[in-house]
């Protein structure tokens, strides 16, 4: 099985370089030539206008999932609070749930959590599908795998939402494989598109310099977990939505593991996902009394600090304040990025921000091409100015 | 204790350059490495081992060039390395990659712990530990920390919450995923490099028929998701850089916030709002 190239018929257009997904073809002499690395997707074969790629591939057959309705997502909870990425969710759910005419459910796990029913339905849940136990108090693997996998056998979601977070990383992938579904890991966008009303799915890849879009064709639900602080929790006060019980049987032996201790940090919580306005710096600000300036910033805008990995790794501010693919997505309405060069890998995780500043003595700085205003010039003289400026 | 260690080779992401006409990873001369989260679970599985009787195996499916990662594997101690390898597999997503690592697991045998890293640099997607232990029908562990004590039917362990810590006991045989907190990876030694890299060296590869799977379950075929397309990530705004003396500048870049949208969100305009 393959895919090849009639020389003949080819043209050395390009085009099918730029369809593949694999990056498995290669023009040379004017003519394309199929590597090693192919796949046999058969994404090239429709883009090539002279028909010059054939395969021997015959095209999968997709199955009828007429059956399947409804948009899911999983309502993460610990100790009895909600997870703000789960009404990030719903907002996203809602959107693709009307485009598809179909109603979005929660699903909400846990022992004496049925008042978050509530704040679901005000995000716009239109059924919570409940599962109260004993054995369920805390998040344990298998337990909330088997709840979640009865349920979607029972009734046959068409896409399944999670939080990328702790919780949902660890139940997602396993949930997929017991049901049978494709699962698409740490999204940054969802959407539906117009001809197979399939979910399309778009996520970074190799540390961020490439973004895929993946479909799940072949297997319902469409599972994907989705990066918290990207989506946007919508409140919807006077939605009107009810409560499903679901009968819970489980032992502690089908389990397989107790949790014997758990131990929380003793820091100050930063909610960086939840700052209207953030302050960040980066190597320009050369120390710790850099950021004391910047914090003094945050606290008149109302906001709070972050940084670069480079801040983090030289001890200026902690590890949760990073921002970016290994730290933290954010969304503020305003983000100031102070001696920030723009890397890529920072960038992931600000560029949602509604507005960007960029205060940086390089002209060149990546962080330029993100900034909505961006001020050239040394931040030890422009930021305490601005400080000076908005105390009046 | 018998341990199976999940390693993958990956490009090193650090250095990925983009082809600007076709949007396209350029993968020439991309340093091939052992994923940085799996050294750490290969450095578990040898100091589990220590100690006590037992054999570590490493697995791994890729190109053949991943035979590398698993002499370097066995240059850290492990005593054996399985490499899957076929072009059937090519293209897999991790529906396709946990069910051929795990029929590769049903062949190796009995086992009592699994390890792989947390996630691939590659693909992030840290899918495949608890997808194989799912196919296995084992209970498994995220994020694990620290090995706290092994027994013979139990395993506990410390693994990371998002701020936080939770010890847990979990029922052998599992499948623990690992971070980097959990311990400094050895280097491989010269000696056993050279063992490593000896044509009876003891490295085995599989193809497809040697773990018994069909051509349409494993690679592309196999898989539930597909990558339709891909493309460089856009951030570019019509950005507009003020020039000139700081007070000016500063002042001008007040006075667009004040107007923005995002005025409301910020408290110092609150507060002058009101008089
Ligand atoms: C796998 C991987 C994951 C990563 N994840 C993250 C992540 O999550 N978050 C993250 O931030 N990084 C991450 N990085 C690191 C990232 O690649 C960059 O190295 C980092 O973001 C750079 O930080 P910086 O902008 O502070 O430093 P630099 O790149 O050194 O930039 C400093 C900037 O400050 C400017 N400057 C200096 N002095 C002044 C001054 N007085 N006034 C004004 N401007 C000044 C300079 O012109 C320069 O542009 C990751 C890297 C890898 C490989
Ligand atoms: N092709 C592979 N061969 C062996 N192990 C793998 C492979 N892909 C993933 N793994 C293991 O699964 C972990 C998580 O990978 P991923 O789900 O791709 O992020 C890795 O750290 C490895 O331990």
């Amino acid at each position: 099985m393959g895919v090849w190239v009639e020389i003949d018929l080819c043209d050395g257009c390009n085009l099918c370089l730029k369809a593949c997904p694999y990056s498995a073809l290669e023009v040379k002499k004017g003519k394309a030539e199929v590597l090693e690395r192919c796949t046999s997707c058969g994404a090239c074969l429709e883009v090539c206008k002279k028909k010059a790629l054939v395969t021997d591939a015959k095209p999968r057959e997709i199955p009828d999932f007429s059956g399947h309705r409804g948009i899911w997502v999983f309502a993460e909870q610990r100790d009895g609070q909600l997870n703000r990425v789960s009404l990030e969710l719903l907002g996203k759910a809602n959107q693709l749930g009307n485009e598809l005419n179909q109603e979005v459910s929660a699903v909400l796990i846990g022992h004496h959590v049925s008042d978050l029913a509530d704040t679901l339905i005000r995000y716009g849940a239109d059924r919570v599908y409940l599962a109260e136990n004993r054995l369920l108090k805390g998040y344990r693997t298998l337990a909330y795998t088997k709840v979640v996998e009865e349920l979607i056998r029972k009734y046959r979601p068409n896409i399944f939402l999670m939080g990328a977070s702790h919780i949902g990383q660890d139940l997602a992938p396993r949930v997929s494989r017991r049901v049978g579904a494709g699962l698409t890991a740490d999204c940054t966008d969802l959407s539906i598109d117009s001809k197979e009303g399939i979910l399309l799915q778009t996520r970074p890849a190799f540390g961020g310099n490439v973004m895929a879009i993946i479909v799940s064709r072949y297997s319902r639900p469409q599972m994907a977990t989705v990066r918290p602080g990207i989506m946007e929790a919508i409140p919807l006060p006077d939605h009107k939505g009810r409560i499903i019980k679901q009968p819970i049987s489980l032992s502690e032996k089908e389990i397989g593991l107790k949790v014997l201790n758990i131990a929380g940090e003793e820091k100050k919580q930063v909610n960086l996902s939840a700052a209207k306005v953030i302050v960040a710096g980066g190597r320009g600000v050369g120390d710790e009394n850099g950021f004391r300036v910047l914090q003094e910033l945050a606290e008149i805008m109302g906001g709070e600090v972050a940084g670069t990995r480079v801040a983090v790794e030289s001890g200026w501010i902690p590890a949760e304040n990073q921002v970016g693919q290994t730290g933290k997505s954010v969304r503020p309405e305003i983000y100031i990025a102070c001696g920030i060069s723009g890397a890529i890998q920072h960038r992931a995780g600000m560029m949602h921000s509604r507005y960007i500043v960029a205060v940086n003595k390089d002209p060149a700085a990546a962080i330029f091409q993100v900034a909505d205003w961006g001020i050239v010039g040394n931040m030890h003289d422009v930021v305490p100015e601005m400080i000076r400026q908005l105390k009046g | 204790m018998k341990i199976v260690v999940l390693v993958k080779q990956v490009p090193d992401t650090t250095d990925v350059r983009l082809d600007e006409k076709t949007g396209n990873l350029i993968r020439e001369g991309l340093e091939s490495i052992i994923n940085p989260d799996d050294r750490h679970a290969i450095e578990a599985a040898v100091r589990l081992k220590e100690g006590r009787s037992g054999r570590v195996t490493v697995l791994s499916m890729g190109p053949m060039q991943a035979i590398d990662v698993l002499s370097e594997s066995i240059g850290m101690g492990a005593d054996e390395g399985i490499l899957l390898s076929d072009k059937a597999f090519a293209g897999a997503d991790t529906w396709a990659t946990s069910f051929t690592l795990g029929k590769a697991i049903e062949k190796i045998g009995l086992f009592d712990l699994i390890l792989c890293g947390r996630q691939a640099i590659d693909g992030d997607t840290a899918q495949i530990g608890p997808q194989v232990a799912d196919y296995l029908r084992i209970p498994h562990v995220t994020y694990v920390c620290d090995v706290e004590e092994v027994k013979k039917k139990t395993i506990t362990a410390k693994r990371r919450l998002e701020n936080g810590y939770e010890q847990v006991r979990c029922a052998l045989p599992a499948l623990l995923t690992v971070i980097g907190e959990l311990n400094l990876p050895r280097y491989p030694t010269m000696d056993r490099l050279i063992h490593a890299c000896r044509e009876k060296a003891p490295i085995k590869v599989w193809n497809a028929a040697d773990v018994g799977v069909q051509t349409r379950q494993v690679g592309l075929e196999g898989s539930l998701t597909h990558v339709i397309k891909t493309f460089a990530p856009k951030f570019k705004r019509e950005g507009e850089i003020l020039n000139g003396d700081t007070k000016v500048v500063v002042h001008e870049l007040i006075e667009r916030l004040k107007k923005s949208e995002g005025a409301t969100a910020c408290k110092a305009f609150s507060s002058t709002c009101k008089l």
